[in-house]
Order: C-alpha cells, then structure tokens, then sequence
C-alpha cells in the first residue's frame, strides 16, 4: 500500500535534467546576449534617469505647486488640491523629500508606460476574441504569479537597476488597465453602438469618436489601479536596486528599524493618497455626462 | 426641399435566427410553421415572407405587438441585420448585395434612423448629437453646425444646443435624435419605436411636429410601432404584422373598415373609429337632385367632426367636397352611424 502514500513522482533524475538544461540555457542566453538586451533597453534607461532627474533636481516649491496643478485640473476641487499639498509637505518635513521624487518618478513612468502599452491591448483583446482568449490567460497568470518568480530571468537577463526594477513594476502594474480597457468597451450601450452603425461610421470612427469616449470612466479606474499596484511593488523592486521609499522600508526590515519602517510605509501611504484621489476625481469627472441617463 | 422619390421594395424576405438557418429557408417557404421551426429544429422565425411597397414622400408604419419582428424588419432596411433570404430595393439598387463599403455610404447619405431608447452620445452636447452624422460623412465643422442649428430649432430645442443628454427630459432627448436624423438629409427616415418610451402627451406632441415636417419634408418615412391609435394617425400605409407575417396591409381606413381577420378585429376594438375614419370611406355617389342646403365637409374629414357638423346644422346629410369645393358624394348620418357601430362595412 506504499503508493497510496507516496504520490507518484517523475523520475528525479530527469526532473534535474531538465532543470539543468533549463536553467543552462537561460545562463548561455544570458553570458551571450546579455550585452545586447541591455543596449535594447539602454534608451529605456536615459528616459528612466532623465525622468528622476527632472524631478529630483527641481526646487520643492515647483514639485508642490506643479502637483498641485494636476490635482486641480483633474479635480477641480480644492479639498484635494489642499489634501495633496499637506501631504506632500509632510513627506518632505519627514526628511524623505529626495527618496519620495524617487518613487514618485518611477511609479509615474511606470503608469505612463502601462497605460501606452495596455490600452492598445485592451482594444485589442476586444476587438479579437482569439486575442481576447490568449490575453485573459496570460493575464491571469501575471496577476498570480509571486513577483519574485519572474524578478529571477529579469535580473538573470539585466542585471540589477533601474530597468530591471522598472519591467518588473509594469508586468505588475499593467494587467488592470488591460482589462479594464476591454470591459469598458464592453460595456458600451448596444444601442449608441447601432447608432453608430446605422449613421455609417467606420470601425475606426465608432473606436475613437464612441466607444473610446464611453469606455474612459471604466479606462480611468483601470488606471488608478494601475497606480496603486505600482505603489504596491516599490518595495519588492527595491530588491532588485530601486532607490527610494522601497529601499528604506527594505532596509528597516532587515535591520528591525520599526520606526524607519513607518515612516517611510506612511510616506508611500501618502503618495498613494495624492495618486488616488487625482485619478479617482478625474474618473468622477469624466462620468459626470457620460453614465447615467434618465428616460 | 423636394419629394423624396425614393420608395422601398421589400420582396420575399426571409429572417430565420439561429446556427444554421440557411439550412431551413426552402422548408419555410415551402410552410414550415414557427412552432415547428422552433421545437424541433431550435431555430427561430424573425420574419415570414414579407412583401412591402413602400410608397415614395410617405409614412408607412409597420405596426404589431413585441415579438412580432418589426424592429427586425425596419433593421433590415439599412442592413443592422443581414437577411437570411430576399431582396430590398432602394432606388433600383438592393441594399443586401452591397458590399461593406457602399454599406457605409448608403447609410451616411440615404438612411438616418431614429431610436427607441434615443441612442444619443451621452458625452457630447445636444450641437454635437445633432451633426454627429454629418462629422461622420466629413462635412465640414462650420457646415455642420449651421445645418444642425437650424434643426435644433426646428424640433423646438434653441437654446439647449450645449447642454448634456442627461440633463433633458426624455421628450427633449427623442427631439434631439430627430434632429441628429432630419441634419443627415437623408431621403429615407427611419424610426424604430421612436415615440414608444415617452408620456402620452408628449407623444401626441412629437407625433403632430412629425406629420407637420413631413407636410414639408416629404420623406420616405418607415415608423415602427405597437400602438395602432399611433400607427392610424401617421400611417399613409399601414402593415400589420403578427408572428413574423404580414396580416394586413393598407392604409387606416381599410384596416378599421375592413379588418382581415379576428386578431386585427380584436386590435381595433378600443379604437376611437370617428377620429379615424373619413367621410371619403362611407359617403355615397352624388344623387341627382343634391339637397340645397345641405352642409358642405371637405374630403378627409373625419366622421367625429362630419357628426359635429351635421347636429350643429340640424341636417341629416352633408355634401362631401374636394378641396376646391367641387362635390364629390353625400355622406348621411345613418352612414355614419353604421360606419362607427359595425366593423365590417365595405
């Protein structure tokens, strides 16, 4: 009766082989082409520097008064254009000001990334079924796969940096604005769409001038997401040599510095706060005319 | 603005909704029922060899109950929904052998459609609504919005041009998707249920404003509906149709004086006949000796008004006239009479 307790197993022989040949191949891959992958991203990396410059070097006032800009734009509120500025002089009296700029640089390259590459997806998925398919399943799998997995082959492949660090953020951060982009065009009336049709409209003419316009509250919640799981991997990027908030929290972790850690855990609470309540006003905004209708 | 010329001929259409259902086309016209058709073959009949001549400059309604596949039909007309067998010709040309292309341009300059549910762009303004066709077809901006202004104000909404869909009333919006429909000036209007979600006097708004543009307009109008006191005031022609079939066709006097069967005697039971019916329908052929002062009634009165007339002038019949005052026949209040008790007269 031993088979009944002990699971049937491949032979752990060729179970190491196959590792091997694996894990061979991937190192070959590496040592051959790794040079070349990093020229691929090396202009990927002067954006990344660029953009943390830019903010990092600014003087603080212009950062406070350029977000709170955005705030204002986005939400034409004042409570959150206030709530945005508090929070960002807290963070700087705290003494995390040049750590801040740092996350704050990579989360908005990440999100700007994310929503250049995933809303054409997300059309994409919607407008081909056999698309859509394969998409849902490699999506699922991003969104349950642990980080640390695929940081294994990124670093194998990059290195340790900011690149790196980068990718690993948008393959996180991506997949709710891939989807939500579809289900937003999903969603669509079925009438406004036979409207479309009925007054000729052209496929790419029903995408931008209906389906796009009606599907961006939805895109716009894809996009918060998107933001805060940005948020959420800063430190888990750390890992792999991303400088900011993330780092600090890692070190406060290795070293038991419980108040390092708070701090720094309060100060990504508080960029999450500004990112979500812009995003969040925005969105609100937009569906103003766009939702409801009443009969 | 002319006559449109443009008349619709529908011929042996056929929709069969399903999996397979070119498989059943030959079993359907050979006399397949809806009910066998659906049991045993899990396929279902839209539309039952449907023969149409829609009259040019006219409205022609296409009234039945839900289910009864006129929202089917008017789709078949500018081709939301392919065909499963048949023909449609519009201006010698049959709109189900056009290829995607001429699809789109026949829509963009032949067809404008008005919908149940309004089916306006909720992001854009009442302006932006309106010349949304005309911005599909690439007329230019200033154009559009001078051509779409002037329709605002024809359907009664100057001074709302900026606002939002959701912030009119249903009455307002069902005027805004008019106006998108009138600013394609297109020859062929076509109106799904276009009055079925609003209140009752504001139907009765929206219906006289219609038969007040088409004195002017003159367009092929095709307007869907399930309420037959709708469909017996705007219908120069009318079609009935029940379970995918045509029951009757013609225009309201036959349908009230001479109902094809019991389904449609039962529709007309509730209606208001002397709204209805004409003079024109009952009066009899000029005797001889036509009575001296007898009251005259224009041709196309209704038999509500000749009743009124007749009491008032304390006569028992009236001269039927043309609208030049010449006399066409004599219509008595015992025919009227008889013409508002029975169904069947003619």
């Amino acid at each position: 009766m031993d088979w009944l307790f002990k699971f049937p197993q491949i032979d752990p022989d060729i179970l190491l082989s196959v590792k091997r040949a694996i894990d061979g191949s991937l190192k070959t891959l590496t040592r051959n082409y790794g040079q070349s992958i990093e020229n691929f991203f090396y202009p990927l990396q002067q954006v990344l520097i660029f953009f943390e410059r830019v903010i990092s070097n600014a003087p603080w006032p212009l950062v406070v008064l350029a977000l709170a800009a955005i705030a204002w734009f986005a939400a034409r509120s004042v409570k959150v254009v206030v709530a945005v500025i508090l929070m960002l002089l807290a963070i700087g009296l705290m003494g995390l000001w040049p750590d801040a700029m740092k996350t704050i640089s990579l989360v908005l390259t990440a999100t700007l990334f994310s929503i250049a590459i995933g809303i054409p997806l997300g059309i994409l998925m919607n407008r081909y079924k056999r698309v859509g398919a394969i998409m849902q399943t490699v999506l699922d799998v991003m969104q349950t796969m642990p980080p640390f997995v695929y940081l294994i082959p990124v670093v194998m492949l990059l290195g340790i940096g900011r690149v790196p660090g980068f990718i690993a953020v948008v393959i996180y951060a991506i997949p709710p604005i891939i989807r939500l982009t579809d289900l937003g065009i999903r969603l669509v009336d079925k009438e406004v769409l036979e409207a479309a049709d009925a007054y000729g409209c052209s496929r790419s003419q029903k995408l931008w001038k209906v389906q796009m316009p009606l599907a961006m509250p939805t895109i716009m919640a894809g996009i918060n997401q998107t933001i805060m799981m940005a948020l959420g991997m800063v430190v888990i990027a750390s890992m792999i040599g991303v400088q900011g908030l993330g780092l600090n929290v890692l070190q406060a972790i290795a070293n038991q510095y419980f108040t390092q850690g708070i701090f720094n855990g309060f100060a990504i609470v508080g960029i999450a706060i500004i990112f979500d309540r812009i995003s969040q006003a925005y969105g609100h905004r937009l569906q103003k005319h766009r939702g409801a209708r009443h009969d | 603005m002319t006559k449109s010329s443009t008349s619709i001929e529908i011929r042996d259409l056929y929709k069969i909704f399903g999996s397979a259902p070119e498989r059943f086309v030959s079993a359907v016209k050979n006399g397949m029922s809806k009910t066998e058709l659906g049991k045993t073959h899990g396929h279902i009949l839209g539309l039952n060899n449907i023969n149409i001549t829609m009259p040019a400059g006219k409205i022609q309604v296409v009234m039945g109950l839900s289910g009864s596949g006129k929202s089917t039909l008017i789709r078949h007309i500018n081709r939301l929904i392919e065909p499963t067998s048949g023909s449609i010709l519009i201006d010698g040309r049959n709109v189900l052998e056009m290829n995607e292309l001429e699809l789109r341009e026949f829509r963009r300059n032949n067809t404008a459609m008005v919908f149940q549910r309004f089916a306006l762009l909720p992001h854009r303004t009442v302006i932006d609504n309106v010349t949304f066709g005309l911005e599909i077809r690439g007329v230019e901006k200033g154009r559009a919005r001078e051509t779409g202004m002037r329709w605002i104000e024809r359907v009664g909404l100057h001074g709302f041009e900026n606002r939002y869909p959701d912030e009119l009333s249903g009455g307002m919006q069902q005027r805004v998707g008019l106006a998108r429909a009138l600013s394609n000036d297109a020859s062929i209007l076509l109106m799904d249920e276009a009055y079925s979600a609003l209140d009752p006097l504001i139907r009765t708004d929206m219906q006289t404003m219609l038969l007040d543009l088409q004195k002017e307009l003159k367009k092929t109008i095709v307007f869907i509906t399930h309420d037959l006191d709708e469909a017996l005031r705007l219908g120069d022609n009318i079609v009935i149709l029940r379970d995918g079939s045509i029951i009757q066709q013609g225009d309201a006097q036959d349908i009230l004086l001479r109902p094809a069967d019991d389904y449609i005697r039962r529709f007309i039971k509730d209606v208001n006949r002397a709204r209805f019916i004409k003079v024109d329908a009952v009066m009899e052929a000029m005797p001889k000796q036509a009575p001296k002062s007898a009251p005259r009634l224009r041709s196309g009165t209704s038999l509500e008004v000749a009743a009124v007339e007749l009491s008032k002038a304390g006569q028992d019949s009236a001269l039927v006239t043309d609208a030049a005052g010449a006399p066409l026949g004599i219509v008595s209040l015992r025919q009227i009479t008889a013409a508002l008790a029975s169904e069947d007269v003619g």
